[in-house]
């Protein structure tokens, strides 16, 4: 089970808590996770990744385990404790604008 | 006895206003999706309880919201009200907005001219404007960022682009203003179906004559001196077009600077600017009955826009243009500062015919008697992006 925390706005669109929990078969890894994530959570779709590019919004950010992994590969393995759930990933809004 | 409800997007929400047909007490509910920029809601005049919300951020993109209740309830087409969200794959795509590439339907044009006079690829930010149809409440346009229209026949829940406009062949001759490369204004004709009308800024009005097949520039007479053809085909920045929909073709523009008019569906225009303070300004809107009676709201250009010598003057002209009255009974005439942008104007159709407008510093006004006087409705809105209006029998 993978624990994901999303940002205020998106809990609303979603109407989710501050806190979530996918079932991911496979490796675990930033687009398994949101893969999984906008499957379950389809009003998501778009909000967090390019609907054509698949790219990370320019002001979101993907934290773990208290590292940045924002530019890490999207294929790359998230951290161990995030795939055990000992961690969420969390996905930030970024602090700016009025 | 008739109702009107106003629907105000703004910088951070969405706010409904309603009264009765005197227009003197208003019940103000909002904000809805608090903290997005709501760029456009608009009802569907087929379908006045089906409302269409353009809700965009920067930080998480574009969202299309609706509400079948009248704004009382919303939610994305696709993922109907009050239903938990369904594993699987999605019921629909509400937010998606994908340009057509395909060679099938023209080979749309890929880029635009960008700032700094290089080609641009065509990238979506945003919905600017959102146009329901006249007749049926599941067909809506959309006018977006970068300029293009899309077409959804299902309510909100996919949408298509009418790919003809960009492919026409003077795409990279487009390019963004200072608010992006936006297409801002849908006008379709009461008795033509196939005809529909839209504005981009930086490239001008254009026509489509067959149901958004094939489109044509519409920007004769036009004259921008900021560029380097002053009288081009396209790259005029037209900020807004309106029409009295009981009198289909004649258009009224209010461009970059000059505001300007055409009798012949926008095969021509003429400017008609007149007397005004100045001719710079975003929102044009014309009187729900007298379609020579047409509304201005001049902005000091360039570097300020806002309201010129600190008064908030609505301008009135009765005479289709050229001679034009200032209209400030119950709007602030010293140390007012604010904008009003382009399609934060819309009028009821009451008799009297009321005129609302929203501004920059969050007041929306009103006036039940065409401008005569006017009233705040609300004064500390957020930023107010649009306005517009049903009127509710």
């Amino acid at each position: 089970m993978i624990r994901v925390m999303l940002p205020q706005h998106l809990r609303t669109l979603a109407r989710v808590g501050s806190e979530l929990q996918i079932e991911i078969d496979g490796p675990i890894t930033q687009r398994s996770v949101l893969d999984a994530l906008e499957a379950r959570y389809p009003m998501l779709r778009g909000t967090i990744r390019d609907q054509v590019t698949g790219q990370r919004r320019p002001f979101l950010r993907f934290f773990a385990c208290e590292e940045d992994l924002s530019h890490e590969a999207p294929d790359a393995p998230l951290p161990d404790a995030v795939a055990s759930g000992a961690e969420p990933l969390v996905i930030l809004g970024a602090i700016a604008g009025g | 006895m008739s109702k009107v409800r106003v629907l105000v997007g703004t910088r951070k929400g969405a706010f409904i206003l309603e009264s009765d047909g005197k227009r003197e007490k208003w019940d103000v509910s909002g904000p809805h999706f608090a903290g997005w920029e709501l760029y456009h809601l608009k009802g569907s005049p087929a379908d006045p309880n089906r409302i269409y919300a353009s809700q965009t951020s920067g930080w998480f993109g574009q969202i299309i919201q609706r509400s079948d209740d009248g704004g009382k309830t919303w939610h994305q087409p696709g993922t109907p009200p009050g239903e938990p969200p369904a594993p699987g794959p999605p019921k629909a795509a509400s937010n998606k907005f994908v340009y057509d590439t395909s060679a099938e339907t023209g080979k749309p044009l890929t880029t635009h001219q960008f700032y700094d006079g290089t080609q641009h690829p065509w990238e979506f930010k945003r919905v600017w404007h959102l146009e329901p149809s006249l007749t049926d409440p599941d067909l809506v346009y959309a006018g977006v960022e970068d300029a293009a229209l899309f077409r959804s026949t299902d309510g909100g829940e996919n949408w298509k682009e009418l790919p003809g406009l960009r492919g026409h062949g003077t795409g990279p001759k487009w390019q963004p203003g200072a608010g992006g490369m936006c297409l801002h204004t849908i006008i379709l004709d009461p008795g033509n179906p196939q005809r529909i009308w839209i504005a981009i800024s930086a490239a001008g009005a254009f026509r489509t004559d067959d149901g958004g097949k094939t489109w044509k520039p519409i920007n004769k007479g036009l004259y921008s001196q900021y560029i380097p053809d002053p009288r081009a085909e396209v790259g005029h920045c037209v900020h807004h077009v309106a029409m009295n929909s009981k009198r289909p073709g004649v258009l009224f523009m209010q461009k970059h600077w000059d505001v300007m008019r055409s009798d012949d569906a926008g095969d021509n225009w003429r400017e008609i600017s007149g007397n005004l303070p100045t001719d710079f300004g975003f929102v044009i809107d014309v009187h729900a009955h007298e379609p020579e009676t047409i509304y201005v709201v001049p902005i000091k250009s360039d570097g300020e826009h806002f309201v010129p010598d600190g008064k908030l003057r609505v301008y009135r002209s009765r005479t289709g243009g050229n001679e034009w009255e200032a209209l400030t009974k119950g709007l602030p005439q010293r140390d007012c500062y604010v904008n009003v942008l382009r399609d934060a104007m819309a009028v009821d159709s009451l008799d009297k015919c009321g005129v609302y407008f929203g501004t920059s510093g969050g007041q929306v006004y009103a006036s039940a008697d065409a401008g005569d006087s006017w009233n705040p409705i609300v004064r500390d809105l957020p930023g107010v992006l649009s306005v517009e209006v049903q009127t509710l029998k």
